[in-house]
């Protein structure tokens, strides 16, 4: 390992503008004769628009404009749209209500945007904008996901506001391995709504050249080409080659940054129709109103062991909110990322899962960290750890019993795990729990009047998304390869152009490590390119812990080819065969003799072209990679949390957190310890603390950081991290990816541990101190067997 | 409108705002210092935290006009354009305290008021609890507070040494 290169903790090349202030983030970015745009959204959950009355707002200073649905549909701009198409058990497809950008006749949820006022300032724009009357008739609400089926009909398309009822699984096989059960274990499940907060509120300038009839969206967006692909090709706002998007600096995703949004939309739509640009940035009110949620599952779930623990059968029903549109990706987040891992690290013969994913009166829910595969784990998770608790058996134990220990290994539910070792990940997090010392722990936290508990969550996720066939026979509209161009200059520097998009994973340092260890040159000689349509020519951009496993495997791809062209170059050279010439670090040798070329020499040589005929080689070093995994990868671990609960008050301090993942390769140790750290404090603050809560009207409640509980310093304590590694066979360099495993691993951790504690398995999330409380007082007590 | 003076990052400015003009929005779009950022509207995320007088204040609740005459530290202000970063920039690069970087710039404008009114000799319950007004989504506060102790150290030294000289 060289001291750059990769498995270094290198800082990070990136944070030098962001700690002094020089980040160019979406809302930093001006341009000439810019106009400010605020968006006139729904009071209302469900209501329909009888008349909009503008003349007051129109007459104010600096108004520009004042825009709404009907004009949006008269310029016949498109819908938008839910991409990835899922079929009903009977066969029929999934029922995609229209989403227009500007509400059309009713609004469906709370935040709901009716209106865009334009004006030369962001103040005249919101004065003009209180004074935008919309008369509206107001509908009764859909909010309960539990009784959505039941409720008033959202949209004409979907009765019963069913989007789909889909299954994964043989039906007929796990009823008969309940039939010959010796236990089952039943959980009755929420998985709370969350509201993903990224501390950079969205925002979009939108700016058109009517010279080139060229438009241009500067957006916080995690996946630029996806952004602009859709917008061509679906919205029908521009060809292609018409329309950029820029992602330039943005400030925190975790998902809710993946998807098309109608601001960005309509803000390319005012831009052209005014000849201005245009921005919008949201305020935090507005973010909790129009930003996707996430999670929003009921679930019933029920495992079958035999006498002695061993696992036999999983059957499992969830109902799924998907809120009041189907978001760009929202089909694919109950089903094939959810289902598909409930087979946890474990050898489950027989799964069946039932999904009924449905509209209802509230902002639309997508993709948030982990994205299915959280709700997926805090089934199994707490499963098996009441099952072991139920049955007496250690939950450690259970779980070793349990544990895939062969692979490649066939699950029930699609997946073919590749590569792990999930007994030694639980036996290193054992020992750095120090979990013998814990009933002694337990004593003396009982002498101070407080109770404690130990939760598991041995988790698995399915990353590195993902092999193009693999998804497209699943329903994805798109393919999910990654691209990477590696641009060699004439004096040796690198550019590398990436289709990811880093928005805090530091893709800027663990390219740059891959590239330098590559080609044996300074790091600061490599400069990471991604975010700009105009500059990479296609990618699919961040999400699903990918960027490492995919993307960084197109670069390896692309140096391949560059190596392979730069030996012709250096054979050319060096009057040698190019089968002779060695390349390490930084030096074309011929093999056997000390003839030798720096790597820079290489580069020039391939540019000033002097020493081959252009009709031989082409001259130029610049080499296009498009790499598509051959399978996801499966990153697992163990998580373990300790917490202390007053029982009193019902307050519960986490005491330790442990936390031990299989990442298989890691570039930079110190980036993918902090990606834990940020997933385990998301998971807690499910766990404890986050819950979207709208009341019977459809009103979000906790709509504000004041309303809503974002994990604060003092709500999380510091984390043990410690690393296995089993290599991912799928890819080159044997990446697994990092950034959600936390967020997948911790809620069940948490509530593991509580329920510990508490002695009753009858707590929900978030477990505030007011729920542990009651479940303290009122929750059926445990009954071991 | 109503003009306003103060001194930003050692350089006189004036402008002229509406009387609502908050402190951040000067900032940002009348002085183009779009280092401070604005990440809620309830003053909870901390992300647009500034020093008035040496004293960090939230500048999305703060009018412009309540700056008359006043100094203001911007992150932009903490290091010369061309010197060595403050300790504090520095330890947050050194332990990782920033992911996004989006909440960095209060983060670090925060951490050196914990360091004024607390010492340089931070424990990890201190500096948790001195960062209720701000929020993270990244970093999980761990190198957060861990670069937070180690800044505060390094500013000591650095002022033991100046003393020194």
């Amino acid at each position: 390992m060289s001291a750059t290169g990769i498995g270094a903790a290198v800082r990070r090349k990136e944070d030098l503008r962001f700690i002094t202030g020089k980040g160019q983030y979406t809302d930093d970015v001006i341009r000439p004769g810019e106009t400010r745009a605020v968006f006139v959204r729904s009071p209302h959950a469900h209501a329909k628009i009888k008349r909009i009355d503008a003349s007051a707002a129109k007459s104010l200073p600096g108004v520009v404009a004042v825009l709404t649905g009907a004009e949006l549909a008269n310029d016949k701009i498109g819908n938008l749209i839910c991409g990835w198409m899922i079929h009903s058990k009977d066969g029929t497809p999934m029922k995609m209500a229209p989403h227009p950008a500007l509400a059309s006749g009713k609004v469906s949820h709370e935040g709901d945007a009716v209106v865009l006022v334009i004006a030369e300032t962001l103040a005249q724009a919101r004065d003009a904008a209180e004074k935008v009357n919309v008369d509206y008739e107001a509908l009764p609400a859909v909010i309960d996901t539990a009784k959505a089926k039941s409720g008033p009909q959202i949209h004409e398309v979907a009765p019963n506001n069913t989007i789909y009822e889909w299954s994964l699984g043989d039906a007929k096989a796990v009823d008969a391995a309940f039939a010959t059960a010796k236990h089952v274990t039943k959980l009755d499940i929420v998985n709370n709504r969350l509201v993903p907060n990224a501390i950079e509120p969205r925002s979009a300038l939108a700016e058109y050249d009517a010279g080139t009839d060229q438009l241009t969206l500067w957006n916080t967006t995690q996946n630029p080409h996806v952004s602009r692909l859709v917008i061509a090709a679906f919205v029908g706002m521009a060809p292609e080659h018409k329309l950029r998007v820029i992602a330039p600096d943005v400030g925190g995703a975790f998902g809710s940054k993946i998807f098309i949004y109608p601001e960005e939309v309509v803000c390319l739509w005012a831009a052209r129709k005014l000849r201005r640009p245009v921005k919008w940035t949201a305020d935090r009110s507005e973010s909790f109103i129009s930003d996707a949620h996430g999670r929003d599952h009921v679930t019933h779930a029920e495992l079958a062991l035999d006498a002695n623990g061993k696992i036999l059968a999983m059957r499992v029903k969830t109902i799924a909110n998907l809120g009041a549109y189907m978001s760009t990706f929202s089909s694919s987040v109950p089903t094939y990322l959810y289902a598909t891992l409930l087979s946890g690290q474990y050898d489950i013969p027989h799964i069946y899962c039932e999904v009924d994913a449905v509209y209802t009166n509230t902002v639309p829910v997508d993709a948030y960290r982990g994205a299915g595969r959280p709700e997926a784990t805090f089934v199994v998770e707490r499963l098996v750890e009441v099952a072991a608790r139920q049955m007496n058996i250690d939950p450690a134990d259970i779980r070793k019993q349990n544990f895939i220990k062969s692979f490649p290994h066939q699950t029930p539910v699609i997946m073919a795990y590749d590569a792990g070792d999930y007994n030694a990940s639980l036996k290193k997090a054992l020992e750095l729990a120090d979990v013998k010392g814990f009933n002694k722990r337990k004593r003396e936290a009982a002498r101070h009047g407080k109770l404690r508990g130990l939760g598991y969550s041995t988790y698995i996720e399915a990353c590195g998304i993902a092999p193009s066939q693999a998804v497209g026979a699943l329903g994805c509209g798109v393919g999910l390869w990654e691209s990477a161009e590696v641009r060699v200059n004439p004096t040796g520097t690198v550019e590398v152009l990436t289709g990811t998009h880093a928005h805090g994973q530091g893709h800027e340092t663990t390219f740059a490590q891959l590239v330098s260890e590559r080609l044996g040159i300074p790091l600061e000689n490599v400069s990471i390119v991604h975010g700009d349509t105009d500059k990479v020519q296609f990618g699919m951009g961040t999400y699903g812990s990918r960027s490492g496993a995919v993307g960084m495997s197109a670069v390896v791809k692309a140096l391949d080819k560059i190596e392979s062209k730069a030996k012709k170059v250096a054979a050319h050279m060096l009057e040698a065969a190019e089968g002779d010439i060695v390349f390490k670090d930084g030096k074309f040798t011929v093999a056997g003799t000390d003839k030798s070329a720096a790597w820079s020499d290489v580069a020039l040589n391939a540019y000033i072209a002097h020493k081959f005929a252009g009709q031989e080689l082409e001259p130029g070093l610049k080499e296009t990679s498009f790499y598509d995994p051959t399978n996801f990868t499966f990153p697992a671990g163990c998580h373990i949390c300790e917490v202390e609960v007053d029982r009193d008050t019902g307050r519960t301090e986490i005491v330790n957190w442990t936390a031990v993942d299989d990442f298989g390769t890691v570039v930079n140790p110190m980036i993918v310890e902090g990606q834990v750290h940020g997933g385990i404090a998301q998971g807690i603050g499910q766990a404890l603390l986050e819950g979207a809560v709208y009341d019977k009207d459809g009103q979000l409640v906790t709509g504000s950081l004041m309303d809503y509980c974002m994990p604060h310093a003092h709500d999380v304590p510091s984390f043990k991290v410690g690393l296995t590694e089993t290599k991912a066979p799928s890819n080159p360099l044997g990446i697994k990816g990092c950034g959600e495993a936390g967020a997948i691993a911790s809620p069940a951790a948490v509530i593991n541990a509580i329920t510990d504690a508490i002695g009753t398995e009858e707590l929900a999330m978030p477990a505030t101190a007011q729920a542990v409380w009651s479940a303290l007082r009122h929750g059926q007590p445990r009954q071991a067997a | 409108m109503p003009a306003v003076s103060m001194t930003v990052n050692g350089k006189a400015v004036t402008g002229d705002v509406e009387a609502r003009t908050l402190l951040v929005q000067f900032l940002r779009e009348d002085l183009r210092l779009t280092g401070t950022h604005v990440g809620c509207d309830t003053s909870q995320c901390g992300a647009c935290v500034v020093h008035i007088e040496g004293i960090a204040v939230k500048s999305c609740t703060t009018l412009a006009l309540q700056c008359e005459g006043a100094k203001i530290t911007t992150i932009e202000g903490l290091a010369e354009p061309d010197g060595p970063l403050h300790p504090m920039q520095e330890a947050f690069r050194e332990h990782h305290g920033l992911q996004c970087g989006f909440c960095t710039p209060g983060m670090i404008m925060a951490a050196l008021d914990i360091v004024r009114r607390c010492g340089n000799d931070l424990d990890e319950h201190t500096i948790r609890e001195q960062l209720e007004g701000n929020i993270c989504r990244c970093t999980g506060y761990h190198n957060i507070v861990k670069a937070i102790a180690a800044g505060a150290k390094a500013m000591a030294k650095g002022g033991a040494r100046q003393a020194a000289e």
